[in-house]
């Protein structure tokens, strides 16, 4: 079915393919959009494998990304240093997780991994905070921030040591109705 | 290589297998799943070809090769049908703007348009194209062409608009059908197409609907209760993603916070103790009223359609007193719901709870309205059939009328007279026909009526809120009216009776099912560029739960309602004796009995005579629904016992999906 692009061999794409939720077509079209964000930066033939990351500061940029509150959260864990310089298999890796047919578990692991701020395994009282705050853009006064933290730790958390660890967040988040619906980009 | 060893790397081969298969929804780093892809892959090739060794290597061989050959296939379909997905950046603007929920009424619609597609091409391409191209032309015989009395009008505009005149008698509606048993080269026997056609459309939708909706039951995830996480879940689940515009995106801020200050006051504070008796007996009296305006509203149509009976027989009528049945049936369905929520203000229920009982009286009122209309319509239904008795006499009669006359005029009675002029043979009431226009005329109607309300609730609304905003004493934007919001719900229900109507009308009226394909196009266009140019995200939001399978079972029930009124026209009421593709027969299904007696061997005859004996077919639907009823139950045991375990193994704080590289590895987290 039409041959005609340079960018990937098909060995590439198939890979790609097997390793995300995309088709071939969603593939370079993101490569497309890849590009875009830094066209001096990244090459148009990937054939190759080159090296090249683009930095934090221009996906985020990105429209699907810009309105977020968590992107910049969102972008540093997928990227490998953890300060979120992607490259375009982290890109796609991205996308992949956050598109529509992504299982529950995997979103369920990223979700986890987005909301704890410290990266110390565990969603303790200041991750809680920070992730209020950004949902809500302060308008809590201090004692309600309070009051909801302790209230998502007294529900979700089951081992009883004052923190969510990954088993208590995901026994919860897989229980949610909307949680598919809400954590998914399109794009 | 000894046995043992084989069979240790088949296995290791199949697990390999496996490991490509499910690579993607491993959560490693990319380059980590292409380097291990790789590896299983160049494993499964290399030992794969040793395996090829010994007996049967060429028989393993080709089922390898066909194997990678179907998996090409699979991977190039899938490629193929995701490129014909249409909508999809319109879909991701309206998702940007307004969020997951008003997003997926478009996404619905799309749905219904992809399987009315299919239902117009089984139509069109096994009955209409059949018909057209290897039946009779028009004016060839009597049920095609317009009858002499009313051929001076046949091309007036008015006439045409209400489906008489040169469209009653096209390809759109049942009489114009010819009954000969095949037609053309082919021999394709139209007669058994139509119905086989009929019966399948239903079949192919609820198939479509139950896919769906089982692929829908997982995205609900597992049943929480109620109040279990609310927390929780308000600061994990609540930001849409989706979203990509600026003011939405405040939007969305503003109603989270109030979202929160909300549960937090609800968990400070002690209900206060309210008035139940007062609260008990305002939810009395709005129920009492609600089901007043139902018994109404229910009334009206009948009274509407007995008037519309008497209507038939004048010919002197005004536009309203023609289309009166169809405007009040449109106006119920437009000013019922908002007075309902009204009177539900009295109710003072939780909003989700509200929403659930608004629904559900508005599908009451839908059916109500549905099935009045039917059963007023099928009293015409039987009052023309009496009426045909008396025609059938009258056209025999005006036959030999017409051969006497041809003799005595020529004097000669051996030749045969030619046939009388198709346009002068008199014709029957032709029922199906009359249904057929009665169900067209109200989706006409409807879709009239629902494109007019867009245009003047959510169109003028908004161009009078923008510029009269100057002029006029308080902030319109702010205030009252200000623009108006998207009504979910009432948009997704209108589109779930919109098409229990054409299930039901499609039987009589072929072309209904193409109308119905050309307005959900039009609708996708029409509500997308609405709801960008004129509506405004909603303030509160909260969602009705699984709501999606909840749209999907409303569906599947009027599936069920449309299919009764069309399977008791094919096994009871007789067909018209002059119009349509089974006229001459005793009943619709004849045709199929036919069938099998001329066209199949004979043992298959019999054999079916033996099949279609109800007492064989009762104990073996019943004797189905007890087996798949019982290994549903016990997947749902089996289902709640993992449960279980996993609530156990978690509370004793293991990980509940260890794997052995993340045993191995503890740092794979921060990795």
């Amino acid at each position: 079915m039409g041959n005609k692009q340079t960018i990937f061999t098909d060995e590439q794409l198939d890979a790609y393919q097997d390793c995300t939720f995309f088709t071939r077509k969603e593939i370079l079209r993101l490569h497309g959009r890849y590009h875009e964000l830094a066209p001096h930066l990244v090459p148009m033939d990937y054939t190759n494998e080159p090296e090249c990351k683009i930095p934090l500061a221009l996906i985020v940029d990105m429209p699907e990304l810009k309105e977020n509150p968590f992107r910049n959260r969102i972008v540093e864990s997928f990227s490998e240093d953890g300060a979120g310089n992607l490259s375009f298999n982290e890109f796609v890796d991205m996308f992949s997780v956050l598109s529509e047919t992504a299982p529950r578990e995997l979103k369920a692991i990223y979700a986890f991994k987005i909301y704890d701020f410290n990266v110390d395994n565990y969603l303790c009282k200041e991750d809680l905070e920070k992730t209020l705050n950004k949902l809500t853009k302060e308008e809590l006064t201090s004692e309600e921030v309070e009051l909801v933290c302790e209230k998502t730790i007294d529900e979700a958390d089951l081992d009883g040591d004052n923190k969510l660890s990954y088993s208590d967040f995901e026994n919860m988040i897989t229980r949610a109705p909307d949680f598919l619906s809400t954590f998914h980009i399109r794009i | 290589m000894s046995e043992g060893e084989m069979a240790r790397l088949m296995e290791e081969v199949e697990e390999k297998k496996k490991l490509i298969a499910n690579i993607r929804t491993k959560p490693w780093r990319m380059q980590r799943r292409l380097v291990v892809l790789k590896e299983a892959q160049e494993f499964v090739d290399k030992f794969e070809g040793a395996l090829g060794k010994g007996k049967g290597r060429k028989w393993y061989a080709y089922k390898v090769m066909m194997m990678k050959k179907w998996i090409k296939f699979q991977r190039d379909f899938e490629n193929f049908r995701t490129a014909c997905i249409p909508w999809e950046r319109k879909i991701k603007e309206v998702e940007s703007h307004f969020g997951s929920s008003v997003a997926s009424y478009f996404i619905f619609l799309r749905w219904m348009y992809g399987m009315n597609l299919v239902l117009f091409g089984l139509t069109f391409g096994l009955v209409v194209i059949p018909e057209v191209l290897m039946g009779l032309p028009y004016g060839s015989i009597p049920r095609k062409t317009v009858p002499r009395a009313e051929q001076d009008t046949a091309q007036d505009y008015s006439v045409l608009m209400d489906f008489n005149g040169y469209c009653k008698y096209s390809v759109l509606f049942y009489g114009y059908y010819n009954d000969q048993r095949t037609v053309g080269l082919l021999k394709f026997r139209l007669p058994l197409s139509y119905l086989m056609v009929g019966i399948g459309s239903f079949g192919y939708s609820l198939m479509l609907v139950i896919r769906t909706m089982a692929k829908n039951a997982d995205v609900g995830g597992g049943d929480g209760e109620e109040g279990e996480f609310t927390f929780a879940w308000k600061m994990f689940t609540s930001w849409d993603y989706l979203i990509g515009n600026s003011e939405t995106a405040d939007n969305k801020y503003a109603s989270i916070t109030t979202s929160f200050k909300e549960s937090i006051v609800d968990e400070q504070e002690n209900q206060k103790d309210e008035n139940i008796h007062l609260r008990r007996f305002l939810r009395v009296l709005a129920n009492f009223l609600i089901t007043c305006s139902l018994g109404g509203s229910g009334y009206l149509i009948y009274f509407v359609v007995k008037r519309s009976q008497e209507f038939a027989n004048r010919t002197d009528l005004s536009w309203y007193e023609k289309n009166e049945l169809e405007i009040i049936m449109s106006l119920l369905g437009l000013v019922c719901p908002p007075l309902f929520e009204t009177i539900a203000e009295l109710e003072d229920y939780h909003p989700r709870i509200a929403l659930k009982w608004q629904l559900g009286r508005i599908f009451a009122l839908f059916l109500g309205n549905l099935y009045t209309f039917l059963f007023a319509l099928f009293d015409e239904v039987n009052t023309k059939l009496e009426e045909e008795e008396s025609i059938k006499n009258a056209s025999i009669w005006a036959l030999k009328e017409y051969y006497a006359n041809y003799s005595r005029m020529f004097n000669d009675t051996d030749t045969t007279p030619p046939p009388m002029n198709p346009a002068d043979v008199i014709r029957g009431p032709c029922w199906e026909t009359a249904v057929g226009i009665e169900f067209v005329k109200l989706t006409v109607s409807d879709i009239q009526v629902s494109y007019l309300t867009i245009l003047i609730m959510d169109f003028a609304r908004a161009v009078i809120v923008r510029f009269l905003n100057y002029c006029w004493c308080w902030d319109l934007e702010a205030g009252f009216p200000s623009y108006g919001e998207f009504d979910i719900s009432g948009n997704v229900l209108g589109l779930v009776f919109n098409q229990g109507m054409i299930w039901m009308g499609a039987f009589y009226a072929p072309g209904l099912v193409g109308i119905n394909v050309l307005r959900l196009l039009s609708s996708m266009y029409y509500q997308c560029w609405a709801v960008m140019a004129t509506n405004v995200p909603h303030e509160r939001v909260f969602k009705a739960s699984k709501s999606n399978n909840f749209y999907m079972g409303l569906l599947l029930l009027i599936l069920f309602l449309s299919l009764l009124p069309v399977v008791y026209t094919i096994m009871s009421l007789p067909p018209s004796f002059d119009c349509g593709p089974f006229s001459g027969k005793n009943k619709m299904y004849d045709v199929v009995m036919e069938t099998i007696d001329l066209d199949l061997p004979a043992f298959m005859g019999t054999l079916f005579s033996y099949a279609a004996n109800p007492g064989l077919i009762i104990p073996a639907v019943l004797l189905a629904i007890y087996y798949l009823n019982s290994t549903s139950e016990a997947y749902q045991n089996s289902n709640m016992e993992l449960k279980k375990k996993m609530q156990m193994v978690s509370r004793e704080g293991i990980f509940s999906i260890e794997t052995p590289e993340m045993r191995s590895d503890p740092g794979w987290m921060i990795r």
